[in-house]
């Protein structure tokens, strides 16, 4: 794993809140992302986790707060938000492949009406955006033939074929059968060695663990404690995270 | 018997040239109706607050009215009162498709709806407008869904085109009720517009279940999210 | 402004409200029939010998397959040819009973077959006939589930009501025809009309969502 203290700073956000009817959901989070860099986010279900990733590429508008990518705010870029979500990639929790498109017409999209491409080049890139994932057998098929495992990996050449510069992943695993995670974990483990800034949502400790240079606990909208995975997972600082990891790993195992 | 026979054999190229009409009313209309009902669609679902409310409130209106109603205050009053000076066939064409708009755009907002939001999220987080991911993501989808709520459409315009014998359109009807009163023979020649009738609507039907098909996307299932 | 006021209040509103008086009963009429009629064809279709069945699906086919206004023509300007009379308000009403029965009838055959087959044989092995059991267990719910599609027919019905126009029963419709085309007030006339049937129109939309919510059961959709 590449060491991200010298790097530059990729992502940064900074005191975000964000309520929904009335309820706050997140309580002021910050943390920043260098290049190269994993974070792994865990914690309890409906702490936030989810709507602090969508607020990372302003699907969800926080209410205070600001984002920088690469050292620009974004924050309140409203009319141009749609240039920086290019650089951030977004892979979904139920991966919200294009029905409508082929595997291949998936992951070109983005370059031909996004980044303008010609469709020559776009399909060659798609092409091999697919490779990358192990999919080149199946780029012609359409998302209601593939696979849970193999649609996962559809939308990661999707998201990676837009060359973002961080990729945000919502649990990507927890709507697939069990046989079919470790196909995507291995996906995603080949980029972050591979150099990729990459920011998670998962309940997959151990693949965390060996994926992350940091891991943040997050509970009820704030974060109460992180660090590097060795640290956090053998020796925590709070009872609470202590008993939330072995909560999950009697769920979910190693 | 043979006498009734022989009379429907000699008035059926006049019915037919109606029928001509109406499957014009009914292309005219739908067309109309489509054109508007899409932009309609989308206003009342991406719409702000008050597009979507007057788009509301036109739906409100239009399927509120008889279509009977409709075809006397445009043809007679409105039209007149602004000066148009349509035809019957042209003023019918733009009632209907006002009105089938209305119709047409609740069948596109809740095929948009039906397909969740997940498809517009995850196209603005390739960096796409909201403009390009509702015309290049959403509509495809969308218009795919739309197609049998929209058969059923033809189907119900097809019928309601006859309405327009009211304000003197000459189609199907028109033209049988014409023969009918100069021959004083009505049961045959209604009869055999009923059965021109019977043909278009499950023709006309067939055609589009067709064009389903032909449009499918493999293994896609209508009307549910797969996940 | 003043004149206008009164035009509508004395000229244009009394002839309308005969005529409301009319399109109701026409409406009050067809509905209930129309609905009861439908019952019985999607019974016939579904649980019918082959020719009962074959004579629904037939029927069926032409009243959804034909425009409403022909079958009108059929009824009230046809069947005199052959020695049967109707008045303009008789031949409306059956008319309407005849057409909105074959749409009925559909949606309720849809329900009908929408509810396992277990329910069938679960009252049959309580020993009722098959008539009991459709009577007691499978009308009950298909009925339930049939009320979106039926009810959406009756609104349909209301409007429709104004074809008795053309079969020259003065309703609301043809009383504004009428009242319009003596003073050459159209567009007046026909926004009154309008808001008599939208009127008209909402109150009958609220009494069938009342209707529904009272009719709920958990679990039936």
């Amino acid at each position: 794993m590449p060491k991200d203290e010298a790097n530059e700073v990729v992502l940064k956000v900074e005191e975000i809140y964000k309520s929904y009817k009335g309820k706050e959901v997140l309580k002021g989070i910050s943390f920043e992302v260098r290049k190269g860099g994993v974070k792994v986010i865990i914690g309890p279900s409906g702490t936030g986790k989810s709507t602090l990733l969508r607020c990372l590429n302003l699907l969800t508008v926080p209410d205070k707060g600001q984002v920088y990518l690469e050292g620009e705010e974004i924050t309140h870029a409203k009319k141009n938000i749609h240039q920086f979500r290019q650089k951030i990639g977004m892979v979904f929790q139920d991966f919200n492949l294009f029905d409508h498109l082929t595997a291949l017409g998936n992951v070109e999209i983005g370059l031909t009406r996004v980044k303008r491409m010609n469709r020559e080049k776009a399909r060659e890139k798609a092409q091999e955006e697919l490779r990358r994932v192990g999919l080149e057998e199946q780029a012609s098929l359409y998302p209601a033939q593939l696979s849970g495992g193999q649609k996962q990996r559809v939308s990661i050449a999707r998201t990676l074929a837009m060359d973002p510069k961080v990729i945000l992943f919502d649990e990507p695993t927890s709507a697939l059968d069990p046989e079919l995670i470790g196909e995507v974990l291995e996906v995603i483990k080949n980029l972050a060695l591979q150099g990729m800034t990459m920011v998670l949502v998962t309940h997959e400790m151990g693949f965390a663990r060996s994926v992350a240079n940091e891991i943040i606990f997050m509970e009820e909208g704030k974060i109460l404690e992180s660090g590097p995975p060795a640290q956090l997972f053998s020796n925590p600082k709070y009872e609470r995270t202590r008993q939330f990891l072995h909560k999950i790993s009697e769920l979910y195992g190693e | 018997m043979t006498e009734n026979l022989a009379l429907i054999f000699q008035s059926l190229p006049y019915l037919l040239e109606g029928a001509g009409v109406t499957l014009g009313l009914v292309g005219g209309s739908l067309g109309l109706g489509l054109i508007i009902g899409i932009p309609m669609a989308v206003g009342q679902v991406y719409g702000n607050k008050y597009l979507a409310s007057l788009i509301s409130l036109y739906v409100w209106f239009f399927r509120g009215l008889p279509e009977l109603v409709l075809l006397f205050l445009f043809y007679f009053g409105l039209f007149t009162l602004w000066g148009l000076n349509l035809t019957a066939f042209t003023a019918a064409i733009l009632v209907l498709g006002l009105r089938s708009a209305a119709y047409q755009s609740q069948i596109f907002r809740g095929s948009i709806q039906s397909l969740g939001e997940g498809q517009m999220l995850a196209a603005l987080s390739l960096g796409m407008k909201k403009s390009e991911a509702i015309l290049y993501i959403v509509l495809p989808q969308a218009l795919r869904v739309s197609i049998p709520g929209w058969s059923n459409e033809y189907a119900i315009i097809l019928k309601d085109s006859a309405i327009t014998y009211a304000i003197g359109v000459m189609e199907l009807l028109t033209r049988a009720n014409f023969i009918a009163t100069r021959t004083y023979k009505p049961m045959p020649i209604f009869l055999a517009c009923a059965v021109i009738f019977i043909f278009l609507t499950y023709g006309g039907v067939k055609a589009l279940n067709l064009l389903e098909k032909k449009v499918r996307i493999p293994g896609y299932a209508y009307g549910r999210r797969e996940i | 402004m003043n004149e206008l006021y009164s035009f509508i209040r004395d000229i244009v509103l009394p002839p309308l409200l005969e005529g409301t008086l009319v399109t109701l009963q026409l409406i009050v009429l067809s509905i209930p029939l129309g609905f009861i009629l439908g019952i019985l064809i999607a019974v016939g279709r579904v649980y019918g010998n082959k020719i009962i069945s074959l004579f629904c699906t037939i029927y069926v086919l032409f009243f959804r397959g034909t425009p409403l206004l022909v079958q009108l023509f059929i009824l009230y300007y046809g069947l005199p040819s052959v020695g049967i009379f109707f008045s303009p308000f008789v031949a409306a009403v059956l008319g309407f009973i005849l057409c909105s029965s074959a749409y009925h009838s559909e949606y309720i055959r849809g329900a009908i077959q929408s509810i396992k087959s277990g329910q069938m044989m679960a009252a049959e092995s309580l020993g009722m006939s098959r008539s009991q059991a459709i009577l007691y267990i499978i009308l009950p719910q298909a009925l339930r589930r049939a009320i979106p599609g039926c009810s959406n027919e009756i609104i349909y019905l209301v409007k429709y009501s104004s074809l008795a126009f053309m079969v020259t029963c003065v309703e609301l419709t043809g009383a504004g025809k009428i009242i319009a085309s003596r003073y050459f007030q159209y567009t007046l006339v026909f926004a009154v009309v309008g808001a008599i049937y939208l009127l008209m129109v909402s109150v009958i939309t609220k009494v069938i969502n009342t209707l529904e919510k009272k009719l709920e059961i958990p679990g039936i959709g």
